[in-house]
């Protein structure tokens, strides 16, 4: 089905009668060419570009709840290419152009909304090492500008300028940052993979693994095995749970980070903001609410839910950037799974094991990665080979050498 | 969660820094033919269960004392509390 005006105006004088399914119910085939485990939006961009980009025909995505119900559901929607790190740096950029031209891809509105991302910084060291970031954000050809107060003033008014313990000094900003519509991107990418033939099965979990001699032939499911020459994994905060099933121990660590919404406001926060002092990101959604959030709770947890303690932690951060929100009141909170690797950054790779693909380890950026993502994983997935942008996210950099630690923490998953 | 540590008795899980698995006590040997491949494992691969978890609190605002808890990482429950000397002991291991 083809969404346009148009039909929005026929379907408006039909009583909405005529909409189809945005995606079908299919009956699942005995042997796919490729399976996707995880419905979330890694997997379903994943089958999309294979089948768009790739031209892969028989693909299918297996999701053991509902398409939505995991971390693409569940976050607070920013998208940047606002790293340091060339490894990280050219992949966020590609994947930002690529929301650039999502909607028309997919024939969805996913609610793009490129409304700015400022991050602001409190000291004189602070402004170098944004700076810096900046440039190589340049250099990658990202865009990045450095306000100065004023700047800020004239455009965040609300911010606190004077605050004795943490100055706002300036902000690194980038325009072409924003937000999206979370769930729009899983439903857009479902639909826009149904359209291209892509078996889209809910309710169906992967329970292990059929390995004959070294190579995955297959998967057991609730709903019985499912034979494919190629499977890739993209379950997000279950990748440990998931991959153990092939006797594979990971680099990660499961961790709770957790979401807040206050109730609906007059619009005030023109995009996003980000607190250089504490970690407190907020910006505020088309319904009005406030929406933000912060650290992970910190301790290893598949709970999808966090603890009161690191509530308190981001509304300080919060009142100390912005004391105006303190008479919000808070509606909705929760939690989603993350995926936390040893190094802050993620993996695109093949495994030891033939014919099995391992994407996951976003921490707790992994939503504004979703395009390039699915494509650089479909790219693996298709040609047997990394795309080059990926070529760095490998599974084995631990062994060798090769991490890409973006803040410089070690190999200590909960300061990524 | 509230941590009911050894020695203090119920404590807010807010007083304390995670270090991660229990399997961090087990350093491997640093003279051995596969040191270091154990080092790689040791370092950064985890089992990273669903369920029954042992792992390294540091009581960072209190009496600064390791402990072992042993906690469902499903449902945040916690079932065993030990001080990570007394875990060691029982592990058949040294203190030195
Ligand atoms: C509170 C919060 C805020 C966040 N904020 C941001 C943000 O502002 N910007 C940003 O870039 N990122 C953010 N993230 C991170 C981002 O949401 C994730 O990194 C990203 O969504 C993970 O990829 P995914 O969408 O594929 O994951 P998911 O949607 O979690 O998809 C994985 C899917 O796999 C399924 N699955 C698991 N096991 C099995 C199995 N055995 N068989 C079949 N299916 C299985 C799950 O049910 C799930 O649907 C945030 C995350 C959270 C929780």
């Amino acid at each position: 089905m083809y969404y346009n005006v148009l039909k929005i105006l026929k379907e408006g004088l039909n009583d909405n009668k005529g909409w189809k399914k945005t995606w079908q119910n299919p009956e699942i085939k005995k042997k796919y060419d490729v399976i996707i485990i995880g419905g979330g939006g890694h997997g379903l961009a994943t089958a999309f570009y294979l089948a768009k980009e790739f031209k892969i025909k028989n693909i299918a995505v297996l999701e053991k709840n509902w398409i939505g119900g995991g971390n693409v559901g569940r976050n607070t929607t920013i998208i940047r290419s606002n790293y340091l790190l060339n490894e990280n740096e050219a992949f966020y950029e590609f994947s930002l152009k690529l929301w650039e031209t999502l909607e028309n891809q997919i024939n969805y509105n996913a609610m793009v909304s490129q409304r700015g991302v400022l991050n602001v910084f409190h000291s004189d060291a602070q402004r170098d090492s944004f700076v810096r970031r900046g440039n190589s954000m340049i250099i990658n050809g990202a865009d990045a500008e450095l306000f100065d107060v004023d700047k800020i003033k004239s455009i965040y008014p609300f911010l606190d300028y004077d605050n004795a313990r943490f100055p706002i000094k300036g902000g690194l900003f980038q325009k072409r940052g924003g937000s999206v519509r979370h769930d729009a991107v899983a439903w857009g990418y479902a639909h826009a993979a149904d359209e291209l033939g892509v078996d889209i099965i809910q309710n169906c979990e992967v329970t292990g693994f059929k390995i004959k001699s070294g190579t995955c032939i297959g998967v057991e499911t609730n709903k019985g095995d499912i034979l494919a020459n190629k499977i890739g994994c993209a379950v997000a905060g279950s990748s440990s749970v998931l991959m153990s099933k092939a006797n594979m121990n990971l680099p990660l660590e499961s961790h709770v980070l957790q979401a807040f919404v206050s109730e609906s406001l007059k619009p005030f926060i023109p995009g996003v903001i980000t607190f250089g002092a504490g970690h407190f990101y907020i910006s505020q959604s088309d319904k009005g609410g406030l929406v933000f959030g912060g650290d992970i709770d910190g301790y290893n947890s598949y709970a999808q839910r966090g603890g009161m303690d690191m509530l308190e932690d981001v509304c300080e951060g919060g009142l100390a950037l912005m004391p105006t929100i303190g008479k919000a009141r808070l509606l909705r909170m929760w939690g989603g799974i993350m995926d936390m690797s040893m190094d802050g950054s993620p993996i695109i790779d093949k495994t030891h094991i033939k014919g099995l693909y391992l994407n996951a380890g976003w921490c707790y950026g992994g939503f504004k990665a979703t395009p390039a993502s699915g494509w650089c994983f479909a790219h693996l997935l298709a040609k047997g080979a990394s795309h080059s942008l990926s070529e760095n996210f490998q599974l084995d950099r631990f062994k060798n050498g090769y991490m890409i630690d973006e803040k410089g923490q070690g190999a200590q998953p909960n300061l990524h | 969660m509230i941590i009911d540590h050894p020695l203090l008795g119920p404590r807010d899980a807010s007083e304390f820094i995670y270090l991660g698995d229990a399997s961090l006590l087990n350093r491997p040997k640093w003279d051995e033919e596969k040191s270091e491949d154990n080092f790689y494992k040791y370092l950064y691969l985890r089992e990273n269960v669903a369920g029954m978890h042992k792992e390294l609190w540091f009581h960072q605002q209190g009496d600064r004392s390791w402990l072992v808890i042993s906690r469902n990482t499903v449902t945040h429950e916690i079932f065993k509390v030990e001080l990570a000397t007394e875990f060691k002991k029982n592990m058949g291991k040294s203190n030195d």
